[in-house]
Order: structure tokens, then C-alpha cells, then sequence
């Protein structure tokens, strides 16, 4: 019953069989040991398991891993080019944008999709663009900041 | 920005966060994210009836099931304890059992009937589901005020009137003095029931070794040390046997502050089956299954002279205490109790608390824990008597606040408030808030059809918990100290190990701050372990905003204490008395010899390699304190919300938000500011989103985070803070704790701006959640009586 | 969290996928309303087609003065292309708030229609466009107005092994506009309305008001008569059923009605 699956992964390739009902958030962290994507809920409501899919970001709780065949993947193990941290991760640090740091990869990555398409959003344009990402901790100030900031660069 | 430019990260500066490195490259360890050798998987076949008795469970489907390891119920799983409660304000508490699975009868949604072990998560799920349960149903007991009345469902054979346990507290000469008032207010306000919602669920990890008994438990928790206590205790085994580690915790909120009956059930099962066992609570079935927070109903009468001085406050509160009781149920409510002054001179108050089961998930301590309730009271009520009296908010408050020279100051309910000096924090927050200029923003926005709003939340809070014999006193079945353990190491770099257990707190970072202010060591040679009962002493954990006040204060006497003992043996050394010492930067030098020196690192390496210690010293320089507080800190401050109301459909936009703080001295500004940040949000949640809803029957209508609404950034301000600093004289840091300040800030000064907006309209109070549906109709209700 | 059992096949054409259907199994496409059921077990499948690849379904384009939507067509893309803003304006407002982000970026117009959610923005925006919808199954392929497609609560015109495939909405709507309330950005609509001016005049959409989207009538008849946009708009609540809920009474979701038709026609303006 498994169905062979062949995708890249953080520029690796990947080929694996999987059942039908395995979410692609199961499949990275449960096959691929990719644990740095998380699940906080189980409706798409929080964005914790946000990866990026073929260069955009998306929710991986709500895709079947088979769906994703094909596909090249990167996670927040990815995210960072040449051992360097994306500027995203770095400007999280440096804001203090993350308490416990259960959202944070996902809120990564939302965030850094959210530049790609606009490289030069406003205070509301960045809070409107982190409207699928839940954090519980920081009260998003400190997120919203850091966002801003790789906008100034 | 959170840069040290100084290249300092002592206490006052703010160091980048050591914890956040593996954070933010996916290299946090959760407890979903550890494998074990063997491991099998947890899934709990739950009761979808708030009130039943079950007539037969048949698992025979589910153990036909390929893959699945064992089916327990209350007859196999072999627990006979029950979910402990360490909550007992008045001795006369009722404490029914909670068991492990339920036994014959469920008293609530979600309450676990059986557990399935199996090979894959899958698997243990649709096992879960092949569990045949028949149940008889039973009358519901949903609302206290109900469930109070002669004639309700009964949950419970031993609390008649399902009644939990009742407190009271009455001044003497009170009747006397609010007789006499000439003025009295009088709200009912519904604190409404939350749902704490920590972004990572509960995630229990069991590894039973058989062979020599041994239990390594990790857990997502609060409160690492209680769970080793309880495991050891339910299942009957030693607690040197027991190991619990707290991992990477994704938020707790009080929800983590408890022992569930997951973590017996899963331990036991690792126990029976030989396998590791893991169970991943999923988020349906968090909302019911961990605990829920708030819902407190309050009948307020505040009494007052005719210039405004508050004189005497009568209430009766009404606490859902839900079907059973947590580790904790019984006292958050009666931390309300304690807090119903706030920070106004309030010589007289005649408290009575009913705390009631009804069949509902359990209640216990959700950020803030009690406090907030109470200041949204008394916030509530003195935004009530201003409008009663025509008088300004903020001169009313001012008027009848603690003064300044009153500290330490004993309160109608018995505390005694270390410090304080509320002016100040007033008149920064009135200012920084434009709030004399405000009425000109207000027509503005009644010009576009809009109501604007002001509203003034002034707040003290009680933290640092807790002085032991208080909570002996008050019924809670553990002490208040906390713990730390600081090792130099021969090279000079030093390991703390501290009893507290962050989950997000940063305490890695300002721990390692006051090591480098204490002791001279710097700030990136300090390790800070936190979380495991295997290295560190008891500790009691993270909650209350106690972390820094009492464990900070531990860590900070171990300093002290390590300092002492490095000063004999430089003396020693030096070839001098110790008295002709002096501590500098990091070393102790003769007084007038700046070349007779011996910094903390040679010091550490004298000390290791131990040939030359002065008589009777001890090698290695190594110490632990428990830090007992001699007294809560209470931190406070003012906090101002600016709402416009779209007077078309309800919608409250929350426009501008000052929050000034006051939590005594600061370790890390920025992390402090991030607290505030965070509290203020979830507060702002519970003013505007969030409400856990049952319906008449006892199912949770707001059973997804799609129903249970967590704002996101998008509906949230910028909040502008600042501080005041007025040092606590209950520890050598003068420190105070600023976990739950925001949470217990805000909703008050949200509802108090609403409020405002619509008082021309005659409107005098609104509920929580301050959702649109719910002012415009009280909008509509307004017009149609004018 | 984790969905029952069922098989997965994927088709390359939409005869395959259609074949399929005649055994029963269910069209995934984004899978943005199926799979959130299929993991909190409100609904299982025995078979799943996925026709996210097939050829041709996804896409948009102008056939004469018609724009052509691909049922498989991605909310991200439809909210973004310059087709739909040029021609059903009310549609790139609507697509862009779906969801959040991530959920624009996988869900599909397509599913979105099928699933016909009683809170979901996209039908009242294809009454508002009058829209026809293209459906395929094994006998032929049948074109159905938006206003007889959107049956009941959840329930649409498709039969049982019938596919939607394209939706063909009359072009040049510039003038449209999509209102919505909600408390959160991700949410669903406690109400929205849509609004489109087309060829015979303004069609008015509402979402949230009744088990599915309906037009309002009223409105449209009052527009047409020359009734300003205000008061056209306060007839919005007319035959209307929407139910007493969380978000709010019966009445209020009357009068968000009102509200929501004005400030689409002002915005549409």
C-alpha cells in the first residue's frame, strides 16, 4: 500500500514509500528526521508546520505527503545558505522575536516568503502577511520588529 | 535593538538569548522530536459525553487491530491513585478522585476511558476509535451558578451541591463602614473561561526500564520535579527511580503547571508493555483534555465616601472549578481573594468564594492565575464609581492609591506589600498616552461614525512565589523555596543548575548574567541547566512569576556563597587576612595592592587542584542554596488602552496601547520587554477573542483553534512600554518578576476603554470577549432604551 | 490529526481522474477543505484521485470576452493575475483574503467552490460575476449558472462522478468589489458580500447569511431602480436565513449584511 515518492529535500534528493495518509509534516519529521518543523494544531489554523514548497510557503499539516512528489522542499534545516544563517533566523535572534520557540520556524519561514513577494512591506503589510502564524509568547512586537528589519537590512 | 554595545552582559544589559542558536535553525528538542529505541505510540479513547455511566467498554476490535501492542481501561492499567490535587485552602476542600481512565462513570468531554499502545501513531488512533464504549447518560451540571442550586445534577458523592470548598474573608468593622458609605457601585462581571493553548500541546515520553525499574519520563513541562514526585508516589514507585526531564517546552502558560493523568497512564503503560511509549496530545484534544483557565463570576459592590476614597468592597465570587480537581484548582481562585484590594488604600472587605464542579474540563492556573480576576474587578469597579461620581479615572485612582510612604503596607486581606510607588508609573503612563489630549481624538472619531475610547488599568500583582509558610498556611501542599547549584571548573568556566524550568523565560541567558556581575565570569562561559531531576536539586519549578525573584535569588546567594569561600583561598594565597581584601571585577585584591590580585579563574584552578586551601576549606569551588522568600514581591504599574468601536458592526480596534511597568530592578531589558509584550497580547486575547464555550449539554463549542480564537499579529497593536523602578526589599536584588504583569494588566484598561466609548450611550458594562457581535448588540440595546 | 485509511491515485488526464470518480473515489486537488476532514475524522474516503497535475485544468485565460478559470487554479494566482483584475474585480478582492498566505498558496478555486462551505467568499463572488461553472463526468460535459449550482448547506449542483473543471465568468466586471467581516484575517466570513456590475446591471452575492450564498435580490432590484448605494444596500437582509451562532445573532448577521452590500458598493465605486 505504500506509493513511491521522489522529491528534494533542502537540495537533497529523496526517495521514499509512503502511505497515502501520511501528512507531509509526519513525513519530515517522522522519515526524514526533520524535526525542526512543528504541528501545533490539527486544523491549519497556526502555521507551526509552515515550510516552503517549490518556493512558497505552505502548510504542510494540510498536504499528503504524496501530494508532494516531485516537489523541492526546504525547511527551516534548510533555510540558511552555505552553514550561514538566513537573514530572517539571524534578525529573529537579534530581535528577540522568539520565547519558547515552538512557532518560530514556522513564523521563519511565513515571514521570509512573505519578503520574497514583497521586498518592501509596511508595519501593517508585515502583520497582515503573518496572519496564518500563531505565537502565544512574544505578542509578535518583537516578530513583526525583526521582519522590519531585514527589510532595512 | 537588543545588542550589547558595551560588550557587558551583567545584570542591567541586554545580551541576545543564548537559548535561541537551535531555536531558530530547527534544532530545538521537543518531546515529539526524541525517538527511542522500540518506541511505541499513545492514543486515548475519549468520553464524548459530559456526564454518563459507562455500561460496557468491548476492546476486542481495537486489540485485533494489526499493530497494536496493548488496550488498557481503568480494570488493566493497574493505578488505583488518582491525579493528585496539592490544593487544599481551608482543610475542608473536597477532593473527589480523579482517576487515571475513567472508572464506571465520566464526568466530563474528553475524559480518558481507555489507552492504546501501538506501532505507530496511526495505528494507536484508529484503535482508539475501534473502542466500544456504551454509555447511560446523565443529567448535566454545566453552569455553577446552577450547578449550585438544591435540586442539580450531582457530579460528586463526597461535595453535596457540588460544592468544591467555600472561603471567606470579612474585616472586622466592616458592615459598620459599608453601611455607613453614602456611595455604593454594584457590577456582576463573568471572567470568562480560557483555554491556555500553548502553541506546543502536551507531549509525554515514558522509557520504563523493567529490568532494574527505572522511569525516565520526558515530559512538556512546567514542573519537572512534581511530576517525579507523583509518578513516584501513584505508581508505587522509589522517587530516586524516577527521572523526568522537561526538554525543550513550547510554552506553558500554568497549563504545564500540573501532573496529568496522561503522564500516569503512559509511564504505566511503558511499564506493562517494556516499550517506550510516547503520547502526542493533538490539539482537539487539548481543548479539552489540559486544563482550562479563568471562570470566575463576581457579584462587586465597592463602597465609597462622596469624593471618591473607597472605603469598603463586599463580593462574591463564583469559581467553575470543572469536574475534578487539578494539582492546583482550589487556589487560584483564592489568590483572587488576596488581590481584591489592588492597589488602593481599601481598609474593608467581606469576601465569600464558592468554588463549584460542574461537568466541565478542570480549571487551574493559566497566566496570571487569580490575579488577573481580580484586577479586572477592581479596575472594573473604579471605572464604575469614577462615572458614578463624575470624577476623572485616573484622579480616582490617584486618590486612592497606597501611598508611597505606607510600604510595607498590610493589606485588608492580610499581605504585606513589599514596595511600591504607583504616582509615577501613572503620570509616565498618562503622558506617554496623550491622555489629556484624548476627548479631541474622540470627537474626531464620532465624526466618522466611530466611538473612541480611553481606559485605565492600574495594577499591582502578588509574585514571586512563594514564603513556605504561606503556603502552608493557605493549603498548598509544597514549599515556595527554589534552588541553584553554581560549579567553577578549572579552567575558570562555570555550570549553574538551577531547580526553575523555563520554557521561553530566557532564564539561561539572564542566569548566565547574574553569574557575570556576581562573580566576573563572563557571560559566554556560563552553562545553565535547567529541567532535568536527574542533575538539579528539587526545584518547584516556573510559574507564578517566581523564576527570577526566588530562583534568581538562589543563584545570586550560591554567588555570594562561592565568592565567600574563593575569598578565603585567595587570602590564603595572597598571604593575607581575608579581611584585607577587596572584591573587584572579578577578583579579590589587597586593599591598596592592585598588584596583589587573584581573579576568580585562578582562584577556580587553586581551588581544583586543592594543594594549597586554607586549613579546613573544602576543595573546588561548588555551591547550592535553597532560597527560602521571606515575602511575595508585588510589582505593579499603569497600563492605557486607546479602542475605536466601528459603530456600523462592533468591531473594537485596540488604537494605541502604553504599558508602564514596574517590576523593581531589571536583569535583561529586552527580555523583560518580551514578557510584557507576550502578557499584554494574551490579555488583549482575552478582552476582544477568546472564550471556551459549552452548550447546554456539555460539549465544547470552541473546540478547535478555528472556534477558539488566538489573535494573530494581524489583529494586534504596537504596544509602547516603559518602566519605573522601585527596588523590592524582600531580596538582595530588589527584584520582583514580570511573567504575568501584562496578563494581568490589560483586559481591565481594554473593557475600561470600551466602556468609555460607549457611555454615551448610557452603557455601563460589557463582557468578555468584547466581540462584535456582542457590543453592537449592546449598542442596538442602548439606543433602543434612549 | 491522522486520517483513516485510503488509497491514493493520481490521474494525468481528466478522463483518469473521472474514471476513477466512477469508483468512488474523491477529487483532491489543494486539499485545503478535504484533508483538514479527512485528519479530524469528519470525513474518510476509500479512494483519493488527485488531480492537481492534470493537464490544463489549472490556468487562466481570456476566450473572447470571457475569462476562463481552471478549477485547479490556486487562490494565489487567481488574486494576482492580471486577467481576473481586469476582468471580475470582485474576484482578485475575495481570492486575496482567503485563508492566509499558506493557505492561498495550495488551496484551489475549484475546491473551494465544490466544497461550497456556507462561510466561504468565493461563492457569493461567482453569483455576484454570474458565473457558469464547467462540469465533466464520464457522459458528456455540462455547463451550470453559479445561481443553480450552489444548492444547500455543503451541497452544490455536482453529481455524483462529476468534476468542475472551469468556471467562465462574462469579462470586463471592473466595477466589483468584495466585502468581508470577520474577526480574524484567517477566518472564514461571519458575513461577506460581493458585488459586480455587469452587462445587465449590479449582482449582489452574500455569504454567511443562510446554509448557502444567495443573491440579494432586493438590492439589485433597488440599484436597478436608481436607489443610491446606501439605500439599496439596507434591503440586503431581505430573505435572508442566517443562523443564531457564536459569531453573532441571526439579526446581526441581517444587518453585517446591510453593512457589508454598502461598503462593497462604495468600494466598488
Amino acid at each position: 500500500m505504500g506509493v513511491p515518492i521522489s522529491l528534494t529535500v533542502n537540495g537533497k534528493h529523496v526517495d521514499r514509500e509512503v502511505e497515502p495518509r501520511t501528512l507531509l509534516v509526519q513525513f519530515l519529521r517522522e522519515e526524514l528526521e526533520l524535526t525542526g518543523t512543528h504541528v501545533g494544531c490539527d486544523t491549519s489554523s497556526c502555521g507551526a508546520c509552515t515550510i516552503h514548497l517549490d518556493g512558497e510557503a505552505v502548510k504542510s499539516c494540510t498536504i499528503l505527503a504524496v501530494q508532494a512528489d516531485g516537489a523541492a522542499l526546504v525547511t527551516i534545516e534548510g533555510l540558511g545558505k552555505d552553514g550561514e544563517l538566513h537573514p530572517m533566523q539571524r534578525a529573529f535572534h537579534e530581535q528577540h522575536a522568539l520565547q519558547c520557540g515552538y512557532c518560530t520556524p514556522g513564523m521563519i519561514m511565513s515571514a521570509a516568503h512573505l519578503l520574497e513577494r514583497n521586498p518592501n512591506p509596511t508595519e501593517a503589510e508585515v502583520r497582515h502577511g503573518l496572519e496564518g502564524n500563531l505565537c502565544r509568547c512574544t505578542g509578535y512586537q518583537n516578530i513583526v520588529e525583526a521582519v522590519l528589519a531585514v527589510v532595512k537590512g | 535593538m537588543a545588542t550589547v554595545e558595551t560588550g557587558r552582559a551583567g545584570v542591567g544589559d541586554s545580551p541576545l538569548r543564548k537559548e535561541d542558536a537551535p531555536l531558530i535553525a530547527g534544532q530545538g528538542r521537543f518531546v515529539d522530536d526524541l525517538k527511542l529505541p522500540g518506541m511505541a505510540f499513545a492514543a486515548f479513547t475519549r468520553s464524548p459525553h459530559a456526564h454518563a455511566t459507562i455500561t460496557r467498554i468491548d476492546t476486542s476490535a481495537a486489540e485485533a487491530i494489526e499493530g497494536v501492542v496493548a488496550v488498557y481501561t481503568s480494570a488493566t492499567l493497574g493505578i488505583e491513585g488518582g491525579v493528585p490535587c496539592a490544593s487544599n485552602p481551608t482543610g475542608e476542600t473536597k477532593q473527589p478522585k480523579r482517576p487515571i481512565l475513567a472508572e464506571g462513570r465520566v464526568r466530563m468531554v474528553g475524559e480518558p476511558v481507555a489507552l492504546i499502545v501501538a506501532s505507530s501513531q496511526a495505528i494507536a488512533r484508529d484503535a482508539a476509535d475501534a473502542v466500544v464504549v456504551d454509555y447511560d447518560p446523565l443529567p448535566v451540571a454545566i453552569h455553577p451558578e446552577k450547578a449550585m442550586l438544591p435540586g442539580a445534577p450531582q457530579l460528586h458523592e463526597i461535595a453535596p451541591g457540588n460544592k468544591c470548598v467555600t472561603i471567606t474573608h470579612k474585616t472586622e468593622g466592616f458592615d459598620a463602614v459599608f453601611d455607613a458609605a453614602p456611595v455604593k457601585v454594584s457590577l456582576t462581571i463573568d471572567n470568562q473561561r480560557l483555554v491556555p493553548v500553548a502553541i506546543e500541546p502536551r507531549a509525554v515520553l515514558a522509557d520504563w526500564v523493567t529490568a532494574n525499574d527505572e522511569v525516565t519520563l520526558y515530559t512538556s513541562t512546567q514542573v519537572p520535579h512534581f511530576v517525579r514526585t507523583f509518578v513516584a508516589a501513584v505508581l508505587g514507585v522509589s522517587e530516586a527511580k524516577v527521572r523526568v526531564i522537561a526538554p525543550d517546552v513550547g510554552g506553558g502558560f500554568g497549563s504545564k503547571l500540573n501532573v496529568y493523568a496522561e503522564e500516569f497512564a503512559v509511564a504505566q503503560a511503558s511499564r506493562l508493555t517494556g516499550h517506550p511509549v510516547k503520547w502526542i496530545e493533538t490539539r482537539s484534544e487539548a481543548m479539552v483534555s489540559t486544563i482550562h483557565g479563568r471562570d470566575q463570576l463576581q457579584h462587586a459592590t465597592l463602597a465609597a465616601d462622596a469624593d471618591g476614597r473607597v472605603r469598603a468592597l463586599r463580593i462574591h465570587m463564583i469559581q467553575d472549578v470543572g469536574a475534578y480537581l487539578q494539582l492546583l484548582t482550589p487556589t487560584i481562585a483564592h489568590l483572587t481573594v488576596f488581590m481584591v484590594p489592588g492597589l488602593y488604600d481599601l481598609p474593608h472587605v467581606d469576601i465569600t468564594l464558592d468554588e463549584i464542579f460542574t461537568n466541565t474540563t478542570p480549571t487551574d492556573a493559566y497566566r496570571g492565575a487569580g490575579r488577573p480576576e481580580a484586577t479586572h474587578m477592581i479596575e472594573r469597579m473604579m471605572d464604575r464609581l469614577a462615572d458614578e461620581l463624575g470624577m476623572d479615572a485616573a484622579e480616582l485612582r490617584r486618590k486612592n492609591f497606597i501611598p508611597k510612604a505606607a510600604f510595607p503596607y498590610t493589606s485588608a486581606t492580610g499581605l504585606s506589600y513589599d514596595s511600591g510607588d504607583y504616582e509615577p508609573a501613572l503620570d509616565k503612563a498618562l503622558e506617554m498616552s496623550d491622555y489629556s489630549t484624548f476627548e479631541a481624538r474622540r470627537a474626531e472619531a464620532r465624526a466618522r461614525g466611530n466611538y473612541r475610547g480611553i481606559g485605565l488599568s492600574t495594577w499591582v500583582e502578588i509574585c514571586g512565589l512563594a514564603p513556605s509558610a504561606v503556603t502552608k498556611a493557605i493549603g498548598v501542599g509544597a514549599g515556595g523555596w527554589e534552588s541553584a547549584i553554581l560549579r567553577i571548573h578549572p579552567t575558570g568556566s562555570a555550570t549553574v543548575i538551577t531547580g526553575s524550568s523555563a520554557h521561553g523565560q530566557g532564564h539561561e541567558t539572564s542566569w548566565s548574567q547574574i553569574v557575570e556581575s556576581e562573580l566576573g565570569i563572563p557571560f559566554d562561559q556560563v552553562e545553565v541547566i535547567h529541567g532535568d531531576t536527574g542533575y538539579s536539586p528539587y526545584g518547584l519549578g516556573t510559574y507564578g512569576s517566581r523564576s527570577l525573584a526566588v530562583g534568581g535569588i538562589a543563584l545570586f546567594n550560591t554567588c555570594e556563597k562561592v565568592r565567600d569561600k574563593a575569598q578565603l583561598i585567595a587570602a590564603h594565597l595572597l598571604e593575607c587576612a581575608p579581611g584585607d581584601l577587596e572584591w573587584a571585577d572579578g577578583k579579590w585584591q589587597v586593599k591598596g595592592s592592585p598588584d596583589k590580585v587573584k581573579t576568580i579563574q585562578e582562584l577556580a584552578y587553586a581551588a581544583w587542584a586543592g594543594d594549597s586551601m586554607p586549613a579546613g576549606v573544602e576543595p573546588n569551588l561548588e555551591a547550592t542554596t535553597f532560597f527560602e522568600p521571606p515575602n511575595f514581591t508585588f510589582p505593579f504599574g499603569t497600563h492605557v488602552a486607546e479602542i475605536e468601536i466601528d459603530g456600523e458592526t462592533g468591531k473594537v480596534t485596540i488604537e494605541r496601547y502604553t504599558a508602564v511597568d514596574d517590576c523593581g530592578n531589571v536583569v535583561n531589558p529586552m527580555i523583560v520587554d518580551g514578557q510584557v509584550h507576550g502578557g499584554i497580547v494574551q490579555s488583549i486575547a482575552q478582552a476582544l477573542f477568546e472564550e471556551a464555550v459549552y452548550d447546554d449539554s456539555g460539549q465544547i463549542l470552541t473546540s478547535s483553534l478555528v472556534d477558539y480564537m488566538i489573535p494573530a499579529a494581524s489583529e494586534l497593536p504596537r504596544i509602547t512600554s516603559a518602566r519605573t523602578v522601585t527596588p523590592s526589599p524582600t531580596n538582595p536584588m530588589g527584584v520582583k518578576g514580570i511573567g504575568e504583569a501584562g496578563t494581568i494588566a490589560a483586559t481591565a484598561c481594554v473593557v475600561n476603554a470600551a466602556v468609555d466609548a460607549l457611555s454615551e450611550l448610557g452603557i455601563r458594562h460589557l463582557e468578555m470577549p468584547l466581540q462584535p457581535a456582542r457590543v453592537w448588540q449592546a449598542i442596538q440595546d442602548a439606543k433602543g432604551k434612549q | 490529526m491522522i486520517p483513516e485509511a485510503f488509497d491514493y491515485v493520481r490521474a494525468s488526464s481528466v478522463d483518469e481522474a473521472l474514471a476513477a470518480m466512477a469508483h468512488g473515489a474523491r477529487p483532491l486537488a489543494g486539499g485545503h477543505s478535504l484533508v483538514p476532514a479527512l485528519k479530524l475524522r469528519l470525513a474518510s474516503e476509500d479512494t483519493l484521485v488527485d488531480i492537481a497535475r492534470v493537464p490544463g485544468l489549472a490556468g487562466i485565460s481570456v476566450d473572447g470576452s470571457t475569462l476562463v478559470i481552471g478549477a485547479t487554479t490556486r487562490h494565489h494566482d487567481v488574486a494576482t493575475s492580471a486577467d481576473v483584475a481586469a476582468h471580475a474585480t470582485a474576484l482578485a478582492a475575495a481570492a486575496g483574503g482567503v485563508g492566509d498566505q499558506m493557505v492561498r498558496n495550495r488551496g484551489t478555486i475549484g475546491g473551494s467552490l465544490a466544497q461550497n462551505d456556507p462561510h466561504g467568499d468565493l461563492p457569493a463572488v461567482m453569483l455576484a460575476l454570474g458565473a457558469e461553472l464547467v462540469l465533466r463526468s464520464a457522459s458528456g460535459t455540462r455547463t451550470v449558472a453559479a445561481d443553480d449550482f450552489f444548492v444547500d448547506y455543503y451541497t452544490t449542483a455536482l453529481a455524483d462522478g462529476e468534476l468542475l473543471t472551469q468556471i467562465r465568468i462574462p469579462g470586463g466586471q471592473t466595477q466589483g468589489a468584495y466585502a468581508k467581516f470577520n474577526r480574524r484575517a484567517m477566518d472564514w466570513a461571519i458575513v461577506g458580500a460581493a458585488v459586480s456590475k455587469g452587462a445587465d446591471g449590479w449582482r449582489v452575492g452574500l455569504t454567511g447569511v443562510g446554509p448557502v450564498a444567495v443573491r440579494a435580490a432586493g438590492v439589485e432590484q433597488a440599484l436597478a431602480a436608481g436607489a443610491s448605494a446606501a439605500d439599496a444596500a439596507g434591503k440586503a437582509g431581505e430573505g435572508t436565513a442566517p443562523q443564531d451562532g457564536l459569531d453573532g445573532s441571526a439579526e446581526y448577521k441581517r444587518h453585517l449584511a446591510c453593512v457589508m452590500v454598502r461598503r462593497a458598493l462604495e468600494s466598488a465605486a
